[in-house]
């Protein structure tokens, strides 16, 4: 079963962390992907640049429009994923929980599961 | 002979020349690698060089120089003597169908559901690791991994080369036959179309199951799985529209299901069934069995359905198996007893929520004259399911028993 593993980040709670704070979170997002690659369970995980180079894109009278994002007006915005595929929702739950950002208060690890998959996985 | 010639070759020769390796050399984690080597070598040669007068010595001889190749890198690579594995006389070892005991190994207990059936599929069903992982939509590398960690567990747990004995032969060749189960149940669970060639997991999991029922041709059970296959595959045509949609048992074209494959399943579950145990997958396909038999969906032999349910519900009590005996009980006690049975479910945490339950329910609120209920019920079930093909099938049913305002 595939699972989508979002990470939802709010700047304020990165930014009140110590160094050595942001550097336990990288260390332990590196051995999480190394566990995964190991186990077969890893598809692909992907870290999203900052959102305030994000654009909203609307098409009205068939003209698009831009404008500067993000979209949603809320204290986190969506930083990363990861897309696992495993035994059931129980095994990618237990996944979510070995996440650093789990045992950080405002910051936010959504397991949903996958229901189409299409193109190029090698990407 | 025309490539999918050499396929099916191939893929029937791949656990014969692997067991012929285990049995020589031990190792079956470098015999595997080797093996899937020797494969791919034949798939480029044969073709063009034509095949060899016996290809299976040539698929021996090619993956054993490899597996020594692989032995004295190893050995160097540790330093030692580079030699001695090449020089290891291999015993003679009788000429055996290791088939059998080869799915023993790939369906080990300490792996998990998906690395069984990727490692028999790889082992067993002779695919290469690309095509199991298109089979399964995830990245090669992914499913290296996962096989590569599979044997590496059964090398830990250290497993013999040997079928297991009484009891335990018993358990364990229940979970082969549900790891052959998965595989063809994946074959029906397509999330893409057709167009990324995912290799056909059902007609691989009859093919793989056909090989067990011959060797173990006295199994009730065995007999049971594959005729239930058969019977299952037989309403593939049926099943889903062109575009993809999924078409309900009583609004399948019957004229589509395969006769050929139903006439084969039906003698396999009545000879199943004289046998001395009765279980779970002869019960499904003697349930199979009766839906084929019916001409129309009128015809269907309900109280037949309901009481093969209720057998299957004692020796095998499972939620799932009462929610499709409520089915078949509203058929024949009309849809207020099915819905009454359902209520019996509503405390069962496997089925809280469950959108197999939620739809169960609105099809015979349906059936009762209650279109309000049942629109609520099929969209619930449509938010709960994680299939989009059953998701658009509910939502169009939502959208049927949706009342015009004011009436």
């Amino acid at each position: 079963m595939k699972f989508l593993i979002s990470l939802h980040i709010n700047p304020a709670v990165m930014d009140a962390l110590t160094d050595e704070e942001k550097a336990a979170i990288g260390h332990g997002h590196g051995e999480f992907i190394e566990a995964l690659k190991a186990s077969g369970e890893l598809i692909t995980t992907q870290a999203l640049a900052d959102p305030a180079q994000a654009a909203v894109v609307t098409v009205r009278n068939g003209q698009p429009v831009v404008t500067d994002g993000p979209f949603l007006e809320a204290k986190e915005y969506l930083g990363g994923f990861y897309l696992i595929d495993c035994e059931d929702k129980e095994r990618a739950i237990a996944l979510a929980a070995l996440i650093p950002d789990t045992a950080i208060e405002g910051l936010g690890v959504e397991v949903r599961q996958v229901m189409f998959a299409d193109g190029h996985l090698e990407a | 002979m025309t490539a999918p010639d050499f396929e099916d070759l191939l893929r029937a020769l791949t656990p014969q020349v692997l067991g012929t390796l285990v049995r020589r050399y031990g190792r079956f984690e470098g015999c595997e690698d080797a093996v899937q080597e020797a494969v791919l070598a034949a798939t480029v040669q044969w073709p063009s060089e034509g095949m060899p007068d016996n290809p299976h010595g040539w698929l021996v001889t090619v993956a054993a120089r490899r597996l020594i190749d692989q032995l004295r890198r190893d050995r160097a690579r540790r330093e030692r003597e580079s030699a001695t594995a090449a020089e290891v006389v291999p015993p003679e070892v009788p000429d055996t169908d290791d088939t059998l005991v080869l799915l023993f190994l790939c369906c080990h207990p300490t792996l998990t559901a998906a690395s069984r059936t990727a490692l028999t599929l790889r082992a067993v069903g002779g695919l290469t690791t690309a095509e199991i992982a298109r089979a399964f939509l995830v990245p090669e590398a992914t499913m290296a991994a996962r096989i590569s960690r599979a044997k590496q567990r059964i090398r830990a747990a250290g497993s013999s080369f040997a079928l297991p004995d009484g009891a335990e032969r018993e358990e364990r060749l229940r979970v082969v036959l549900h790891v052959l189960y998965l595989i063809f149940n994946e074959g029906y669970t397509a999330t893409s179309g057709p167009e990324l060639h995912r290799p056909d997991l059902a007609r691989e999991a009859i093919r793989l199951t056909r090989t067990v029922h011959a060797q173990l041709p006295g199994d009730d059970e065995v007999t049971g799985l594959l005729a239930l296959m058969l019977l299952t595959h037989a309403r593939r045509e049926a099943r889903t529209t062109p575009a993809g949609d999924l078409v309900p048992l009583d609004e399948q074209d019957r004229k589509t299901w395969d006769r050929a494959l139903i006439d084969e399943g039906v003698a396999l579950v009545e000879a199943a069934l004289a046998g001395p145990t009765l279980g779970p997958y002869q019960l499904q396909a003697a349930i199979a069995a009766t839906h084929a038999d019916a001409a129309t969906a009128e015809e269907t032999n309900w109280p037949q359905v309901h009481a093969l349910y209720l057998i299957l519900e004692r020796i095998a009590p499972n939620p799932m198996v009462t929610l499709n005996r409520a089915i078949a009980l509203a058929e024949t006690d009309g849809p207020a007893a099915g819905l009454a049975l359902l209520s019996a479910l509503d405390g069962d945490g496997r089925m809280a929520g469950h959108h197999r339950l939620l739809s169960v329910r609105a099809h015979l609120l349906e059936k009762a004259g209650d279109p309000a209920g049942a629109h609520e019920h099929y969209r619930r079930a449509a938010k709960a399911t994680a299939s989009l093909a059953e998701r658009r099938y509910l939502e169009a049913r939502a959208s049927r028993t949706r009342q015009a305002p004011g009436s």
